[in-house]
């Protein structure tokens, strides 16, 4: 654990007008096992967006392993929300996770045997093996998201950011992610989770990040996750908040 | 018949729809079939306008290369001015298509008129091919070009195939590893563009976008991977390209658009009723085969039980007594029998061994589901019958394996019946 796999410094995004994130400064140590949780609208997936340069900073900046993220894009993986993709689209398990060997590989030369050596792994690591030359669109939920963890596994990264990777998966799939996720901190990686279900916070979850637009606390499970701090974090002061943030921004922007 | 003439039509319809195929299942994958229509009608002032410059800075005005950059140039101004409304307005997507298509459309229309009435003293133009396509019109010069174009995009396409696939699939992830998607995607509606173009003169603004949507529609049907169906609908637009421009080269005063895009058509028709998996006509056939299966079974199982009552589950019966119990047709029995499931002699019916065991394996799931219905979900035990009746045909040996196991392999249904275990002395 020699330093930050992640870190935000007065970071603060805004679509359009209206505040999504304000002022939030927040280092993950390396070697985490990380959630971040907090209401609907709380800027959860935006924070991640953020931190993998997917959304324009109106203000602060974000570290990856002390470098911008465009210097160290390769050993991060993200997992986006399954739901974010059309899975009608043409394509087999093995294609979807090939994918995750393109940005090693090179974009224009074709996958070569390593990389799919890399990609079977993966998806033996995730159970899924046997259904690498599945159309994705005959995937269950739960086969749809080991599927995007696979290709993750795939890019072999030092940090994994994944959003809601637990959302609406199977007993089965749920427990497999939990061991991976476990495999992969114990093997010296970075994992920063969006988590949604709060019960299995203290049971999957080391490190922990409670955010509603500004960050309430964050640190290990044991002293963060308090009821004191969920209550500051899901009690109802986010409307008067956003309130205020838009009012601010809408006066620095008739400035 | 195939004089030189025909050849280059055939080559130039050809090539446009081996172009607008393959380029268009990106446009379909990415839900932007529409965007190849607005801007094909985008590009009928371009073609007008570059006729008209032709004349004033005096080159020939109808040489391809002059109309097809003056197609380009609006089709591409259009295309820009959708993204821009999209992004910068309230206006969403499919608004600024029809927007942008009617004007662009009625400004063409009105400059074409002009022209076409010795409005610049060039008398007839000839530039009303471009509405509804004349493959006749097409010139070795034209195809030449047609040919440079297409293979441009295509080479283009091959290069890039790989980001393509991955921006079109998921554009965020693509984005998280370092790739320009913006760019990649300006690229990528660059290629419709120039492909869309390409076919004007052979099928018409009016039209081309059936060329777009069409061939990849019916590759769609035919394969689950991208490549494969990118070289499908390259074909099936070529073929259609190929087969409307012969068509319509017979029929003089047709033009050639509508011939096009019908044979397209057909083959999608063709591609929807026979792809195997997806296609209506191996859907009817396995509906047939599944009803087939169930009347079969369950006349086996009405065996079964006349069966029970006396313990002799192989005797034979009086076939007019085993079809009355749930009115079935007098074929189930024949089926049977061509499955080796049952033997006839004369007016009755038994068992066979291979029939015996199907058919213990039947009821056995049968009731094992009826109990799991009436203790695990808890529905009554005179409601769980006809649920059971449609299940048990359904269900496969992983699943009642562990139902089974959950129940605790139970010996009698929620009705006090045995549940078979194997196949009776």
């Amino acid at each position: 654990m020699s330093g930050d796999a992640l870190e935000f410094h007065d970071l603060t995004v805004a679509y359009h007008i209206r505040p999504v994130l304000w002022d939030v400064d927040l280092a993950v140590p390396e070697g985490r096992l990380a959630a971040i949780i907090g209401p609907n609208g709380a800027g959860k997936s935006t924070l991640l967006k953020a931190a993998l340069d997917l959304v324009p900073l109106a203000s602060g900046y974000v570290r990856v392993f002390g470098r911008p993220y465009r210097d160290v894009r390769r050993r991060v993986a993200y997992v986006p929300q399954r739901e974010s993709v059309d899975w009608d689209f043409p394509a087999s398990v093995a294609d979807v996770v090939l994918m995750g060997r393109y940005g090693q590989a090179g974009w224009f030369r074709r996958p070569g045997r390593k990389d799919r050596r890399l990609a079977h792994e993966a998806l033996e690591r995730v159970g899924m093996a046997e259904y690498a030359d599945r159309q994705i669109s005959r995937l269950s939920g739960g086969q749809q998201q080991r599927t995007f963890l696979a290709r993750a596994l795939a890019q072999d990264a030092d940090l994994y950011v994944m959003d809601e990777p637990f959302a609406g998966v199977d007993a089965v799939t749920e427990r497999t992610i939990v061991a991976l996720l476990r495999e992969l901190r114990d093997r010296g990686r970075t994992v920063l989770c969006v988590q949604h279900d709060l019960q299995t916070v203290p049971e999957y979850f080391d490190w922990v990040a409670l955010l509603n637009m500004r960050l309430v606390a964050c640190g290990p499970v044991a002293e963060t996750f308090t009821h004191e701090n969920l209550h500051l974090t899901y009690g109802g002061h986010s409307a008067i908040l956003e309130r205020a943030a838009t009012t601010l921004l809408k006066g620095q922007r008739g400035r | 018949m195939f004089d030189a003439t025909l050849i280059t039509v055939m080559a130039g319809a050809s090539l446009l729809g081996l172009v607008s195929g393959a380029l268009g299942c990106f446009a379909v994958l990415k839900r932007q079939s529409l965007l190849g229509d607005a801007l094909a009608h985008a590009a009928l002032p371009g073609v007008c306008l570059a006729y008209l410059s032709g004349g004033v800075i005096g080159v020939d005005p109808k040489h391809p290369l002059l109309l097809l950059g003056g197609a380009l140039a609006t089709a591409w101004v259009g295309t820009l001015l959708i993204l821009s409304i999209t992004r910068t307005t309230r206006i969403r997507q499919d608004a600024a298509l029809g927007v942008v298509l009617s004007v662009f459309f009625g400004a063409g229309i009105v400059l074409l008129t002009f022209l076409q009435h010795g409005g610049a003293g060039a008398g007839q133009a000839g530039l009303d091919k471009f509405l509804f396509g004349q493959a006749a019109s097409l010139v070795p010069r034209d195809v030449f070009l047609m040919a440079v174009l297409g293979a441009l995009v295509l080479l283009t396409l091959a290069i890039f195939f790989r980001p393509f696939q991955l921006i079109v699939f998921d554009p965020v992830y693509a984005s998280s590893q370092g790739i320009p998607v913006r760019r990649f995607e300006i690229l990528l509606t660059t290629l419709i563009v120039v492909a869309v173009v390409v076919g004007l003169q052979t099928v018409g603004v009016v039209l081309m976008a059936a060329m777009v949507v069409t061939p990849a529609a019916a590759a769609r049907q035919w394969t689950d991977r991208l490549l494969t169906m990118v070289v499908l609908a390259a074909v099936i637009g070529a073929l259609a390209g190929g087969t409307g421009a012969f068509v319509s080269a017979l029929a003089r005063r047709v033009p050639t658009g509508p011939l096009v895009v019908l044979s397209a058509t057909a083959l999608l028709g063709l591609s929807l009723l026979l792809a195997p998996r997806r296609g209506l006509a191996w859907a009817a056939v396995r509906r047939l085969r599944n009803r087939r299966r169930v009347r079969v079974e369950n006349l086996l199982k009405d065996l079964w039980r006349l069966g029970e009552r006396d313990g002799r589950y192989a005797a034979p019966r009086a076939v007019s007594d085993v079809l009355a119990v749930r009115a079935a047709p007098r074929t189930a029995i024949d089926q049977a029998r061509g499955a080796g499931l049952v033997a006839v002699t004369g007016p009755l019916v038994q068992l066979t061994s291979a029939g015996l065991e199907r058919a213990a394996r039947v009821v056995r799931n049968h009731r094992i589901w009826e109990l799991y219905l009436a203790r695990r979900l808890d529905i009554a035990a005179d409601h769980v019958h006809r649920d059971a009746e449609d299940m048990e045909h359904a269900l496969d040996d992983e699943v009642l394996e562990a139902i089974d196991r959950a129940l605790g392999r139970p010996t009698v249904d929620p009705h006090g019946r045995p549940i078979p275990r194997g196949v009776p002395a």
